[in-house]
């Protein structure tokens, strides 16, 4: 069982689909615990992967490439982790996308990769997304949290646009806000009245965890 | 006539490869085009179009480029030729829409207003390394939705060099045009004589949306030259490989040709880009990575193969004060520019990923663009014989400094730097306080806002484009334009 998680968490490290959907499907062939697999073998992996690429040790390439197995061994154990009486702790459904008048992809994908290999529901919007689409989708799948990305100046007022729509609807309690985006930082986000800021992927994912815990 | 020092980036069959490889993308791949009046242009020229994504014949692609001109002249206020672009003639400008100033007092970046956006025109139009301004800063002080305007407004104001600028909202063309014409006397007169650069960009990879499209078809039916600025990102939005960066660039620009030269032919149109060599630890987009520049060289080399002129986003840097970093990267960036033989170099001044601009840095740039200049000069041989009579009449008189002959090509032969660049001696230096490079600067920019006064509008014109602007910031909600 040691050789096993061991073996999960390397697949995520080398970023290796295949082997990470061999071992999954291994785990339930075998008829090991899934969670325990999930969370100490791919989980540790992926951890270990944000710890390596914070330290610079790892590329951007390698973190991709280490979410999509990590991803990839999800898929094949999410359904049978909710056919079964084990209960993972939910971490929570997240809307993003890149507000409406901006086309810029990279970065929202990136974190939106991060966020789903670190076991958040993602729901991605895309780029160029009006600001009630990202209020309807979060009311429509009761999402914990909306992260909106912005490029450019002309466009990062869309952003407070979102959350003014939240006040409209009367939601805003209900949802965190996080914004990101070359032109914003903290103090943006705390002038339109955001729930936080990220400069990059791994700070994304350690704020939503962060914001999650604390509502 | 000296041999001009220049860089070759491609063997004449890899060159003709990358150009085939790109026209056989847009045929068989095509590109996203969210533009209606795009769409319509290619389906009637025989392209086909299938939800939005066109497969570009090379047919067309090759009609587009006998009708785009070599050769672009842009003018300065007065009529005279301010840029000839085309060959392997440089000329620089500052780089464009920086969303902050680096302020040398307060030893940080922040968000630029109206009297920054003045300061940095009136530098540029007193500084001879430029050629054209740019609307180098986004200010703070006006709403967003009208920033691309006003920027010109002020530009056109402050400084009679043609300007680089461009559009972030569909109908801001019109209004950016009306000044334009009414700086240039006339509709008419702009295409004859255009006085501004607008720069598209297409989405990596291989998308037009709506604004920039349409900002490339207005061009071209109003004489504006176009600029394409194609930006694939190395292992990002793009293939890793430079070489791959390259051809995705040439594809995405031929892209733009063909639509450009399908809503009005032979309109000026300049193969461009601003590609990055992407940052696999950061996520960034380093404008001073050798690499970016190789991919710059690369493409520019590409679009002289196509016979159009060429533009990029160099001789800037990354760096976020004006330090050790920031002069290295925009020199290397200047100078394989200017080796690449690239027309139109935007840059100067510019630091941190294209983001901030700096008045001290732009002083500083302007030596190094005009070194740049004076490198692709080369070395001509003046006298034939060349040295042997001069050194008889050197040693005769036991030295060179009095002779007629040294008298006569001094100021040719070598550049004369301005004060900010330290050729003295190290007591010297002491004297004046031991200062940086920086700190000479920021005293330089001092003495040209001081004593540089820009050749004013002519007091009708300065209405009319007043009026304009009055009559947008109101459509904006702002009642009374900032004090200039």
């Amino acid at each position: 069982m040691k050789k096993h998680l061991e073996e999960c968490a390397q697949s995520v490290l080398d970023g290796d689909q295949d082997k990470a959907e061999e071992l999954a499907e291994l785990t339930l062939k075998d008829s090991l615990p899934v969670l325990e697999v999930i969370e100490h073998g791919f989980v540790s992996g992926i951890r270990e992967v944000g710890r390596l690429w914070e330290d610079g040790v790892l590329f951007l390439p390698e973190l991709v490439m280490g979410a999509e197995a990590m991803k990839k061994a999800m898929e094949i154990l999410q359904p049978a982790l909710e056919a079964s009486s084990e209960k993972q702790e939910k971490a929570g459904h997240v809307i993003i996308g890149t507000i409406e008048g901006d086309i810029h992809d990279i970065g929202k994908t990136l974190v939106a990769t991060m966020l789903s290999a670190n076991g958040f529901e993602i729901t991605d919007l895309g780029a160029d997304v009006p600001v009630a689409d990202f209020v309807d989708e979060a009311e429509k799948k009761n999402a914990d949290c909306i992260a909106i990305s912005a490029l450019l100046t002309t466009t990062m007022p869309g952003q407070k646009k979102v959350i003014d729509e939240l006040e409209n609807r009367s939601i805003r309690k209900k949802v965190r806000v996080l914004v990101g985006g070359a032109p914003c930082d903290e103090d943006w986000a705390e002038q339109i009245g955001a729930d936080g800021y990220a400069g990059d992927a791994v700070a994304a994912v350690a704020l939503v965890k962060r914001l999650l815990k604390k509502g | 006539m000296s041999l001009m020092p220049r860089v070759r980036w491609f063997e004449e069959e890899d060159r003709k490869k990358i150009v085939d490889e790109a026209k056989e993308i847009l045929g068989e791949i095509g590109v996203f085009v969210e533009n209606d009046e795009a769409l319509e242009l290619l389906d009637g020229a025989g392209a086909k179009v299938d939800a939005g994504r066109v497969m570009i014949p090379a047919s067309l692609v090759e009609k587009a480029l006998e009708t785009a001109p070599g050769r672009i002249l842009l003018y300065n206020r007065d009529g005279s030729v301010a840029m000839d672009l085309g060959g392997d003639r440089i000329h620089f400008n500052p780089g464009s829409a920086a969303l902050r100033i680096f302020d040398h007092k307060l030893g940080d970046a922040r968000t630029p207003d109206t009297r920054d956006v003045r300061n940095f025109v009136t530098l540029t139009d007193a500084l001879p390394g430029y050629s054209a301004q740019s609307t180098g800063m986004i200010p703070g002080d006006v709403p967003e939705d009208i920033a691309d305007r006003y920027r010109v407004y002020i530009g056109l104001q402050y400084s009679s060099k043609p300007i680089v600028t461009g559009t972030f909202q569909v109908e801001a063309f019109k209004a950016m045009h009306a000044m334009l014409s009414a700086v240039a006397g006339s509709d008419e007169k702009l295409r004859e004589k255009p006085n501004a650069i607008f720069d598209c960009c297409p989405s990596p990879p291989l998308m037009w949306s709506d604004l920039t499209c349409q900002a490339l078809i207005d061009c071209a039916r109003t004489g504006i030259p176009a600029e394409l600025i194609s930006m694939p990102l190395t292992g990002a939005t793009s293939p890793v490989t430079l070489a791959g960066a390259v051809t995705q660039h040439c594809a995405e620009s031929l892209s733009g040709i063909v639509i450009h030269q399908l809503a009005r032919a032979g309109s000026p149109i300049i193969y461009g880009g601003s590609p990055a060599c992407f940052d696999m630890r950061k996520g960034t987009t380093p404008m001073g990575a050798i690499e970016t520049m190789m991919i710059d060289g690369a493409y520019a080399e590409i679009g002289k193969y196509l016979g159009v002129p060429v533009q990029a986003y160099m001789a800037l840097s990354d760096s976020k004060p004006v330090d050790y970093q920031a002069g290295m990267e925009t020199a290397m960036g200047a100078i394989v520019a200017a080796v690449s033989g690239i027309n139109n170099i935007s840059g100067p001044g510019m630091l941190d990923f294209e983001s901030c601009q700096s008045l001290e840095k732009l002083v500083l740039d302007n030596e190094i663009c005009q070194m740049a200049r004076r490198l692709t000069e080369g070395i001509e041989l003046r006298d034939d014989p060349i040295a042997k009579p001069l050194i008889s009449q050197g040693l005769k008189k036991k030295e060179f400094l009095s002779l007629p002959h040294t008298m006569k090509w001094f100021r040719k032969e070598a550049y004369m730097p301005g004060a900010v660049i330290e050729r003295g001696t190290l007591e010297e230096w002491r004297e004046k306080g031991k200062l940086s490079a920086a700190e000479r600067a920021s005293a330089r920019v001092e003495e040209i806002l001081k004593g540089h006064t820009p050749e004013p509008l002519d007091s009708g014109t300065a209405g009319i484009l007043k009026e304009l602007m009055t009559e947008e910031a109101k459509k904006a909600g702002m009642v009374k334009l900032p004090a200039l």
